[in-house]
């Protein structure tokens, strides 16, 4: 029955070890921020949220998914603070009455990246509905995040100008992936296809395979972000304060300027652009 | 090719450099999974006593196995949203929401795999247990114990099905860094960052840490068969 | 010392089972002191009325009554008086010492007294160097000598056997029956079925024979072996009858 003990000394060391191994769960202080894959993949939470961590003791959780999923959290309660790019939604989710107030936080460009060979020729064009037009018509592979998030919506925005139903094509040169901005980049970048992405996740990005940047600097790629409190009105759990002060944080000269100040490879990437 | 190479240099600089953040991540996996299998046996222990060979239970767990991870999160999400009928306890995107997931994903395997064993020694075992005058209930222990080597595999069949998940603790834990973020997630994470040797890499590790699990596993059932 | 259990009175014992009468009107009374061997062909059913008897199986109709407490209603004293022990040893997966140790602790045998008795019964087996070896490395004439090691350190008052040395050689065999002997000069009342004959002849003082689920004869050992009262008795005797 030796054996038996040792056995039973075994389990018992190794369950009363695991609650060790956990480290910063037990924060007293953290908020919920239902964010974007695009901004997350960016690094941008990365490089700055550790400032705000610092200076106010509150821990900033991100959970970054599509632009959709992130609204529905936040309307369900699961966030505390919405911080995505698609102003109609946010808008919305304001007027709706599930956030308090919606703030101008900062702004990047989207792009479209293509094949070097680009074989719908429209490498450099400055119209980026025109050359939009031009890969539907050429039927060139196109990826399409098809997951119902800020860019997926800018993107469909842009293809209602070209007039161009691509949801029926949807399968042939058009194909949703239904994924995260970095998937769908994967998924672009093996099928040697064009794809719109944020400049942010683009520049991070490790695995371009054959793809450059065909389209950008057309007006139409304005990507503004927007920082929204959750109404604990709604949700009377929200941390209201705590995530209060996170906005104020972000639109605050501080905040607004180590967002100005993040680059990737030395490149700058987002223009804050907080009002007063 | 150079993928790999790249990734399994990257994998051993991890590694060598006692890379802090991976260690974070590391152990937060296996208290998951270890916790979620652990769970997952006691009720598995519970289910095999309160209904022994019922045959609609046997069909159901046996056919839950088969369960997507998927799946199983997003109904662990649905439950712990705070829209959800368990939302007050706030356990969304916290480790305890992923060990909850993760044990729900295993019980069937666990529960089907123990039944099975439990089922095969008992018809060895009930006569002779009945004549010294053991009660069903005061068998079951011994069962137990005298099926350990059967059960420790089944065990981990059921670590390594949790260890091996992304789907379901992605959802319900959120992939937070220094909170939420596992192996499994991790990887997926620079999977679509595009950094697929540092995803392999991790992937690399990831599987000495189950052949380590495993390893230790098999070490200890030798050394108690003695 | 516990009140005895015997006489064991079985009345009208039956059991069927698919549509068949396994054991078919059987009643006899076995009282404490002579070795009781229950004798008949294949299918006969001595295994199955060992079972009835020790509360194994519950009789379709009919009564086991050990002295007084009636059986079939389920009182647990007289089952813990009996002890059984198989054709095929039954080991948990422990030590030769452990697994006796585990009959005792069922019994609620207190774990200062358990020692004692492992290390009596063990060496009366003649099993004692294997205390510590697992039990399920012993050859099977050993493993069955543990299994009677471990009846005994029940302290029976009634010891069935089903088969114990069906399985095994010359030797083992007789070292077993010596331990059944030893084990009834302690006082347990002994209740076995073989289909040996040889071994019935050295062992029976009373013989059941049994044909077909039905009592044919209860006689005293020599007078069934030298002149048994029925056809069927003789013609098994011969060797005649195969079921």
């Amino acid at each position: 029955m030796v054996k038996k003990r040792t056995f039973q000394a075994l389990l018992i060391g190794l369950v009363a070890v695991m609650p060790l191994a956990s480290t910063s769960v037990a924060a007293d202080k953290f908020i919920t921020i239902a964010s974007t894959t695009s901004t997350a993949n960016s690094g941008l939470f990365d490089a700055i949220l550790p400032v705000f961590e610092e200076k106010t003791g509150i821990e900033p959780r991100v959970i970054a998914v599509g632009t959709g999923q992130a609204i529905r959290q936040a309307k369900n309660g699961d966030a505390d603070v919405l911080f995505v790019h698609h102003r109609a939604s946010e808008d919305a989710f304001v007027s709706e009455g599930f956030g308090v107030k919606r703030f101008d936080v900062m702004y990047n460009d989207f792009l479209i990246a293509g094949p070097k060979s680009d074989p719908a020729k429209v490498h450099g064009l400055k119209d980026v509905v025109a050359s939009m037009r031009k890969i539907a018509e050429g039927q060139k592979p196109f990826v399409s995040r098809g997951d119902d998030s800020g860019t997926h919506k800018k993107e469909l925005g842009l293809w209602k100008k070209t007039g161009i139903d691509v949801k029926s094509q949807s399968g042939t040169w058009y194909r949703e992936s239904g994924s995260g901005m970095g998937g769908t980049l994967n998924t672009a970048a093996g099928m040697n296809a064009y794809v719109l992405a944020d400049r942010g996740t683009w520049l991070s990005f490790k695995n371009r395979g054959d793809l450059v940047v065909q389209i950008e600097g057309d007006p139409r790629l304005f990507n503004p972000y927007g920082v929204i409190l959750v109404d604990p009105k709604r949700h009377p759990h929200v941390k209201a304060e705590l995530g209060q002060m996170f906005i104020d944080w972000i639109i605050s000269p501080e905040g607004q300027r180590l967002i100005g100040e993040f680059t990737i490879d030395g490149k700058g990437l987002f223009v804050p652009n907080a009002k007063g | 090719m150079s993928d790999f190479a790249a990734a399994f240099s990257s994998a051993v600089s991890l590694i060598v450099g006692l890379d802090a953040g991976l260690a974070e991540i590391v152990l937060l996996s296996l208290r998951i999974s270890l916790s979620a299998v652990f769970i997952a046996t006691l009720g598995a222990a519970t289910a095999i006593f309160r209904f022994p060979g019922r045959m609609g239970i046997v069909v159901v767990l046996n056919a839950l196995m088969g369960l997507p991870p998927v799946v199983v999160g997003l109904i662990v999400y649905l439950l712990l949203s705070r829209a959800g009928p368990f939302g007050v306890l706030g356990l969304l995107f916290t480790p305890t929401a992923m060990i909850i997931a993760q044990a729900v994903l295993i019980f069937p395997i666990i529960a089907a795999l123990t039944r099975q064993v439990v089922e095969d020694l008992w018809e060895e075992y009930s006569e002779q247990l009945q004549s010294l005058g053991a009660t069903p209930a005061r068998a079951m222990p011994t069962l137990l114990w005298d099926a350990r080597f059967s059960l420790l595999t089944s065990i981990l069949a059921g670590f390594g099905r949790a260890s091996a998940e992304v789907g379901a603790v992605m959802i319900v834990g959120g992939n937070i860094d220094h909170v939420t973020r596992v192996m499994t997630t991790a990887i997926a994470l620079e999977v679509s960052k595009g950094d697929l040797a540092l995803a392999l890499g991790l992937g690399m590790i990831l599987i000495a840490l189950s052949l380590g699990v495993t390893g230790a596993a098999f070490v200890i059932r030798e050394a108690a068969r003695g | 010392m516990d009140k005895t259990i015997l006489p064991l009175h079985v009345t009208d014992l039956a059991f069927s089972a698919g549509g068949t009468n396994l054991i078919d009107g059987i009643s006899f009374a076995l009282e404490a002191g002579p070795r009781t061997i229950v004798l008949g062909p294949n299918g006969a059913g001595k295994s199955l009325l060992l079972r009835l008897c020790h509360g194994l199986i519950a009789p379709s109709s009919g009564e086991v009554t050990w002295a007084g407490a009636n059986e079939s209603r389920g009182g647990s004293d007289p089952a813990r008086r009996q002890a059984m022990v198989f054709q095929r040893p039954v080991m948990l997966r422990r030590s030769v010492s452990a697994n006796v140790e585990y009959a005792l602790g069922l019994r609620g045998v207190s774990k200062n007294a358990r020692q004692a008795q492992i290390d009596e019964v063990l060496s009366r087996t003649g099993l004692q160097r294997f205390a510590r070896t697992p039990a399920r490395v012993l050859s099977f004439g050993e493993q069955q000598k543990l299994a009677l090691a471990r009846a005994w350190a029940l302290n029976p008052q009634v010891l069935f056997l089903d088969e114990p040395t069906a399985s095994l050689d010359p030797a083992g065999t007789r070292a077993v029956e010596q331990i059944i002997a030893a084990i009834q000069s302690g006082g347990t009342k002994i209740i076995m079925t073989t289909h040996d004959l040889g071994q019935a002849r050295r062992l029976g003082d009373e013989i059941l024979f049994l044909h077909q689920g039905k009592l044919i004869e209860k006689t005293e050992a020599q007078s069934f072996f030298e002149r048994p009262a029925s056809n069927l008795g003789q013609a098994f005797l011969n060797g005649d009858l195969l079921w």
